[in-house]
């Protein structure tokens, strides 16, 4: 799985989580860029992107991640 | 909603969720709005947010009360300003056993722990009391999940110091208060997490993250237990089951097989998974709820495959048998109809992707959940929670044979060319009197479920009845009415607040099971009688309209009372009571038992 297929993908849980087609991730895309990206949210935002790619994230690496890059490296060093 | 329904996709649900409550909120049903306080000793943020989805789904329109968090106790001992004001209608409080303070060590003697499991249920039962006080209202309250590790092994599950023992002491000691409490309810954790698979359930992770009961995607499934609960208690519950029979009560089609070849009975493994359904259903039928047929079938088939003699059920056990060819989302418009109720009151049980798509589609509302492979059938009526039963009257337990008393009645009718005569013909005979205790749940139950012939649509918690029915305010009455094919139980109640001169009716409901039986007019006729001797000289009546009880938009003008006002909330109207002539000529009216 290459990073483009990746961040499609990645996009359309955003879009989905958020409600909202207009959101388009990249990898420096961060909570600060999305309004409604809190705390709690991001939880239900792991829970789906775990969803997605059949794979699930350490503990360190929730609290971990900084930007969508991060998150999208993981992913790609999981799914492999 | 077909996405809500068990089987259901919980990661789509949390996913998807901001789109689903917009489809929900869009659809044009009318809801009931209910105050829900969330009283958490975890965290309760996503659990609301999918509640609240669930709780649509079902016709209620939730809002929101949530303690700040882990605060349950607190909040329920000294409840802050903002949950006061927000009055709630029901209370939920979201504890587990990550919340037990006192568990037992393994050098404790036994009384040790005998004060542990009192400190630890005082602390409940404190909450409990206090909330109860303070709002009179439901209480809704998880039980406890069983630690994800055994300390003791296997041992722990009786070994008094063993966390598995000391757990299901707690459960049983909570329903204990479950079965001495009226208006408390337990929301089964301890099942429903074994049936989600306890590893799963109590994964550490969550918690030591971010502070949840139970991991991220059983969210779906505890807060569809919970919204089952809620819903059945203010009246949502269905009443009928439709089902249909080839393939669904019995393996095989009983028009080409013949009876001898349809599979049910002990003959196989797949006979035998048709008769433990149709044993199912037997069970759900004493419950109260109402078995129909709607098959794609002659009826002579269909009574062919009943009366096998190896099934379970027989064609007595269904209050309607629709065998025909006709389309059966018209079959179930017919059904809810001849039994006096709405399409959304059925359950429609196929096995047939194409019926259930034409019945959902056509009849919004009905329910017509996935029977995929008959070893799923009883799992997938079972976990939908449409006959959940959180009070369980007496008429609950009598209604089939009420509705079928009903159906001969009809067929009485048909042979009398006046109707007058016929309703004469039943020897009508009714008690009205002021409530009795042990009719207070069903006297609750219906001011919690009538929609049709109620005036005000005024709901009741268990405890504002009670209320009403210690006051000296009120003129109360409930009506239950016998004739010859049967008593329907208790099927009216009026309950009017004494202002001076006039009495101002809050609530005037009636069973639409009794309608056309001039039972309304034998109340009214009861309540002038009561009125009169406390000196009342008016009765004022209010109707408000809602989507379903324009049948009685009419009902005080029938009775003579004339309109007095009109506002947005619906019209006023008052009948003065000098001179006031008895109206019902049918029914024979008695009082309660000296």
């Amino acid at each position: 799985m290459d990073m483009r297929e990746i961040f499609t993908r990645l996009n359309r849980v955003f879009q989905e989580v958020f409600d909202d087609r207009s959101i388009r991730v990249g990898p420096d895309t961060t909570a600060d860029d999305i309004d409604d990206w809190d705390s709690l949210e991001h939880i239900t935002l792991i829970s789906a992107v775990e969803q997605e790619f059949r794979m699930k994230f350490k503990m360190g690496e929730i609290s971990g991640m900084r930007n969508v890059g991060e998150m999208a490296e993981i992913i790609a060093e999981r799914a492999r | 909603m077909r996405e809500l329904e068990y089987p259901f996709d919980a990661g789509g649900i949390i996913r998807r969720r901001k789109a689903l409550r917009k489809a929900l909120l869009a659809e044009n049903t009318a809801r009931v709005r209910k105050k829900i306080a969330v009283l958490g000793g975890s965290t309760t943020s996503d659990i609301v947010k999918i509640l609240e989805l669930f709780l649509l789904d079902a016709g209620i329109e939730p809002e929101f009360y949530e303690s700040e968090y882990a605060q349950y106790y607190q909040d329920a001992l000294f409840p802050p300003e903002a949950l006061l004001a927000f009055a709630p209608d029901l209370i939920f409080v979201h504890t587990t056993s990550r919340n037990i303070t006192h568990w037992p060590e393994l050098a404790d003697p036994p009384e040790a722990v005998e004060e542990k499991l009192g400190a630890e249920l005082e602390k409940f039962r404190a909450v409990w009391a206090g909330l109860e006080e303070t709002f009179h209202c439901p209480i809704l309250q998880n039980n406890f999940e069983k630690p994800f590790y055994r300390l003791l092994g296997n041992r722990d599950a009786w070994d008094p110091h063993g966390r598995v023992n000391f757990v299901n002491r707690l459960n049983q000691a909570f329903a204990a208060h479950a079965q001495e409490h009226t208006g408390f309810y337990l929301n089964d954790v301890d099942y429903l997490s074994a049936d989600y698979g306890l590893r799963r359930w109590a994964d550490p992770a969550f918690w030591n993250l971010y502070k949840y009961a139970m991991c991220f995607e059983a969210i779906p499934a505890f807060a569809s237990n919970a919204a089952h609960v809620i819903k059945s208690i203010f009246g949502r519950n269905k009443k009928v089951l439709a089902l249909d029979l080839d393939n669904t009560l019995w393996g095989g089609v009983v028009g080409d097989d013949g009876v001898e070849g349809i599979d049910i009975g002990q003959e196989n493994g797949v006979a035998q998974s048709y008769y433990e359904f149709q044993s199912y259903l037997k069970q759900v039928k004493s419950l109260g709820v109402l078995l129909t047929v709607c098959s794609k079938n002659d009826e002579e088939n269909a009574l062919a495959g009943l009366n096998h003699p190896e099934g379970a059920l027989r064609p007595e056990d269904f209050i309607l048998i629709k065998a025909n060819w006709e389309n059966k989302d018209r079959n179930i418009a017919e059904t809810a109809a001849q039994l006096d109720l709405l399409p959304e009151s059925v359950v429609f049980a196929d096995d047939n992707p194409a019926e259930r798509e034409i019945v959902r589609t056509q009849l919004p509302g009905v329910a017509a959940p996935e029977m995929e492979g008959v070893e799923n059938y009883i799992a997938t009526l079972d976990r939908n929670g449409y006959f959940e039963t959180t009070t369980l009257s007496e008429d609950d337990l009598k209604r089939n044979e009420m509705y079928k008393a009903n159906v001969l009645r009809a067929a009485e009718q048909a042979s009398f060319g006046d109707y007058s005569a016929y309703l004469k013909s039943l020897e009508m005979r009714a008690v009205i009197d002021d409530f009795l205790p042990i009719y207070l749940a069903r006297i609750t139950q219906l001011a919690n479920k009538s929609n049709q012939f109620n005036l005000t649509t005024k709901r009741y918690t268990v405890e504002e009845m009670e209320q009403v029915f210690h006051s000296e305010n009120y003129v109360r009455l409930y009506g239950k009415l016998v004739d010859k094919f049967g008593d329907n139980g208790v099927v009216s109640v009026v309950i009017g607040r004494v202002e001076g001169p006039v009495l101002d009716i809050e609530l005037w409901l009636m069973s639409c099971r009794v309608l056309k039986r001039d039972m309304e007019l034998a109340m009214l006729d009861r309540l002038a009688e009561r009125c009169a001797a406390r000196g009342v000289q008016t009765l004022r009546g209010h109707y408000y309209p809602t989507a379903k009880n324009g049948m009685v938009k009419e009902l005080y003008a029938s009775f003579g009372f004339a309109k007095t006002g009109e506002d947005q909330r619906g019209s006023t109207w008052e009948l003065p009571l000098s001179g006031y002539e008895p109206r019902c000529k049918v029914i024979e009216i008695a009082g309660n038992d000296q």
